[in-house]
């Protein structure tokens, strides 16, 4: 272990039943460092820290810490803390209803001789902490009266004065707004000079670059590469994230040649949902694919969510057809021709327990209404007619939704919204965990739709896939729309747009 | 062999079962609880007992089992709304302040019908806590749980009022010339209706989306809360039905008394039916067999002798091991345990 090297993780292997979440990742921290750890949902970031944290124990792997001999075990968050590690998670798990002080000193309070809590050292010392962060705050008020940045902060402070010289922040930034996140950096910048050194994990390619000097990347469990902020630009990131090189990427142009017709069949204007999407646009002609790309937490499914009314626009307005709509909840968007196919089929998909048959035909029947219920004969005839056109692989029509393998699952939950016959199709994520020939069938289904007058947004991962169906692209940006693509689109193209403009 | 495991694996089998083991036990321990015979122009004897005072247990639990399925939770407050319609029926009937009465003050069917409605007045409460402002619904309900009785009480300006007035006493009792007791096709009466809306409308299938997923269901276009608000409506309106008969039976409106544990008893039938506390898929008729169940066990006790104050221990331990038998895990371990046993036997049998 070099002189300036605070923590060296080498090949931590962690498996849980089914899943390599970890193989053989690594991680190298120096000593006042900013280091970024970056990889998309599901890339292992958690998990690692988790692993160093003493939250998980890894199953494999080597782990040296500065100033402790030989391999580290943590068996708990309290192990990590004894040897200076600590964590701020992106929720504050502090207690709301103490004050400031009492929320830093919490469990190693100063005591008089008494024995009793020395309260007037105690917000001294809080005073006197506060201060050296540059952030004023009446220490003696119940935490809950600041707001998430200052609780953040307060959470930091008191890793600090546990004297850590590892501090890791776990998406820190995701609530709070511009100016609280630049105070925040300043708080870690401060740090740095006083020699901690700072895991910073974060879904904003623009704070990487605003604050941090070395980034790790990951993806799939895996360890891509450890690099300095300024070898890797901003585009070299998001292919590094998303596992495609350059020199790689050949141009896939979309199969078929568009069929769009010329009216309008949506139109959104300035609409927007708080904390998620700022306001956007959105127009899709009749016939058309278009694309939402942007990595994930970009707030590409926030904006469909946005569009559908499963979560309300707070601002703006929609037009179908011409006509001004009013969308309050998902029910209104099926009333007049939307659909919705959720990213995350388990909380908002899949009824569980419920029958495949009533799973399909359940949007269907929300649009009905209850006194028209659909009957018996009927449910059966559509739930056999899309069973065996999506190839749906079940025991029976009657078999509980949940006992169907998750890409099954999925074509139950498209067949739901294919029955409603809808103008305007929303897929999010629809080819998520679904083997190769399943998923080309989807494409294919896709185009098809769009042929016969469908227009249809589809959201997805994997680049190709969207260059295969789309015709256009709507690039997202941390939770903003920053452009549109049409015509001539690569890999390359696509993943600048995402990556945003280098600085 | 097929057929049995194919029997064994129906929702309904549990329930019913149980109820025919006390009733075996009855048969073994009092040959004449069988015994129906006529006395006075109406059917009597202790199985009719049993379905007519498990009238109540079972129309309420027609109402707690969506109640359970739609929020997962349970509503607590359906004795004590039992007791404050009964409460407001004789109010209506008797006029306010009259301790006893044989002359009515409004017709009978609207003094009815102003109890059932408050029943169904007392659902919208619980339900508005519970769909629109998220509350839990062992906490929403508690409110009218500790409520509705004082509520009744002011309403018969604390005092029993007592309606003397025959035709009143139908509900709970005989209509002259019939020797079914009343209550029993009132239940019948609110199965069907609760069932026929249930079949012919999407309730059902509402229901059970919005118990096992709501946020799925919303996004599917199902209004989750609206449906749970109509939900705890139907759970009251049970309530008031019940509270009728109940206060049918003594003529007036006992408002300590009406409906007192009822809640409880409701609760367990529905658990005893097979339907999960958790929410989700639900079986009515399930319910309804629990609810007699329970009956039965009370009756029986009863009949042994056991005394009223002692009688919920023993009902207690009995239901404790219904519903252990029915769990799950239990169902899990015992079927580990078996296989266990098969090993073990196996492996005997290799080293002999």
């Amino acid at each position: 272990m070099e002189q300036n090297e605070l923590i060296v993780m080498r090949d931590i292997v962690k498996v849980f039943p089914g899943v390599v979440a970890l193989d053989h990742a690594q991680l190298t921290l120096h000593k006042g460092e900013i280091h970024a750890l970056m990889g998309e949902n599901g890339a292992g970031k958690s998990t690692i820290i988790k692993c160093l944290t003493g939250v998980y124990e890894r199953d494999a792997g080597e782990v040296y810490v500065q100033g402790v001999e030989g391999n580290v075990y943590n068996h708990s968050t309290e192990d990590a803390q004894r040897i200076g590690i600590a964590t701020v998670y992106q929720e504050v798990n502090l207690c709301p209803n103490l004050s400031v002080a009492e929320n830093l000193f919490i469990g190693r309070e100063p005591v008089t001789r008494l024995g009793t809590i020395d309260w007037r050292s105690m917000n001294k010392k809080a005073k006197e902490i506060m201060d050296g962060l540059g952030i004023k705050v009446d220490v003696t008020v119940a935490l809950e009266n600041y707001s998430l940045a200052i609780q953040q902060m307060i959470a930091i402070a008191r890793a600090v004065d546990m004297d850590c010289k590892v501090l890791i922040l776990d998406e820190p930034t995701s609530s709070l707004d511009d100016h609280e996140v630049e105070k925040l950096f300043d708080v870690m910048r401060d740090l740095k000079k006083k020699g901690v050194g700072i895991i910073f994990v974060t879904h904003f390619l623009e704070q990487v670059y605003a604050v941090c000097d070395r980034i790790t990347v990951m993806r799939n469990g895996g360890f891509v590469g450890d690099y300095s902020i300024s070898e890797l630009p901003r585009v070299k990131l998001v292919a590094a994230m998303l596992g495609k090189d350059f020199d790689d990427l050949a141009s896939i142009k979309p199969e078929g040649d568009a069929n769009i017709s010329p009216e309008i069949m949506l139109k959104a204007e300035g609409l927007s949902h708080k904390g998620t999407v700022k306001p956007f646009d959105f127009e899709i002609h009749k016939g058309e694919v278009v694309g939402v790309t942007g990595l994930l937490g970009s707030g590409r499914s926030e904006m469909v969510r946005c569009i559908y009314g499963a979560d309300r626009a707070q601002t703006g307005k929609e037009y179908m057809n011409g006509k001004e709509i009013n969308i309050k909840a998902p029910i209104d968007a099926i009333k007049k021709g939307m659909a919705y196919l959720p990213d995350d089929r388990k909380a908002d998909g899949c009824i569980g327990e419920l029958s495949v048959r009533d799973n399909i035909i359940l949007a269907l029947q929300a649009r009905n209404g209850m006194f028209k219920k659909v009957s018996r004969a009927k449910q059966i005839e559509i739930a056999d007619k899309f069973i065996d056109m999506l190839q749906i692989k079940t025991a029976s029509r009657e078999t509980p939704l949940s006992q169907l393998s998750g890409g099954n699952q999925q074509k139950v939950i498209l067949a739901r919204w294919l029955c409603t016959h809808p103008d305007f199709l929303i897929l999010d994520e629809p080819t998520r965990g679904i083997d190769i020939g399943t998923k080309t069938e989807f494409q294919k289904l896709i185009l098809q739709f769009a042929k016969e007058g469908m227009s249809v947004v589809f959201i997805s991962s994997e680049i190709e896939e969207m260059l295969r169906t789309c015709t256009r692209m709507c690039v997202m940006r941390d939770g903003e729309k920053v452009g549109e693509i049409e015509g001539d689109m690569t890999q390359e193209s696509v993943m600048s747009a995402i990556a945003g403009g280098e600085k | 062999m097929d057929t049995i495991k194919k029997i064994t694996k129906q929702q309904l089998f549990l329930p019913f079962f149980c109820l025919l083991l006390v009733l075996l036990i009855n048969l073994i321990k009092s040959p004449t609880f069988f015994n129906i015979g006529i006395q006075n122009g109406v059917l009597y004897g202790r199985l009719i007992d049993v379905l007519n005072r498990g009238s109540e247990i079972a129309i309420l639990a027609v109402g707690q089992t969506l109640v359970v399925a739609v929020s997962a939770g349970t509503d607590i407050s359906v004795g004590s709304v039992m007791s404050l319609s009964a409460c407001g029926t004789c109010m209506m009937l008797a006029g306010y302040g009259v301790n006893s009465t044989t002359q009515l003050a409004v017709p009978m069917g609207i003094g009815i019908l102003f109890g059932i409605l408050l029943g169904g007045v007392c659902g919208c409460i619980n339900g508005a806590l519970v769909a629109k402002l998220k509350i839990q619904p062992m906490v929403a309900t508690l409110i009218l749980f500790t409520a509705a009785r004082a509520i009744g009480l002011l309403l018969c300006n604390n005092q029993i009022t007592y309606i003397r007035y025959e035709p009143y006493k139908y509900l709970g009792n005989f209509i002259p010339g019939c020797p079914i007791p009343t209550a029993i096709f009132v239940t019948i009466a609110v199965i069907i209706v609760v069932s026929i809306f249930l079949r012919k409308t999407a309730l059902g299938l509402y229901i059970q989306s919005a118990g096992i997923n709501s946020r799925a269901a919303r996004i599917s276009g199902i209004n989750s809360a609206l449906i749970c608000f109509v939900c705890y409506v139907i759970c009251g309106l049970c309530a008031g039905i019940a509270g009728m008969v109940a206060s049918s039976r003594i003529y007036s409106a006992d408002s300590n008394n009406i409906g007192l544990n009822y809640e409880l008893d409701a609760i367990l039938a529905v658990a005893l039916g097979g339907n999960s506390l958790g929410g989700g898929k639900f079986n009515l008729a399930g319910a309804v067999v629990g609810a007699y169940t329970i009956q039965a066990i009370t009756t029986t006790l009863l009949a042994m002798g056991v005394s009223t104050d002692q009688a919920p221990v023993i009902k207690a331990i009995i239901v404790v091991i219904i519903v252990v038998v029915q769990a799950p895990t239990f169902k899990e371990w015992l079927s580990n345990s078996e296989a266990k046993r098969r090993a073990l036997a196996a492996e005997g049998g290799q080293k002999a």
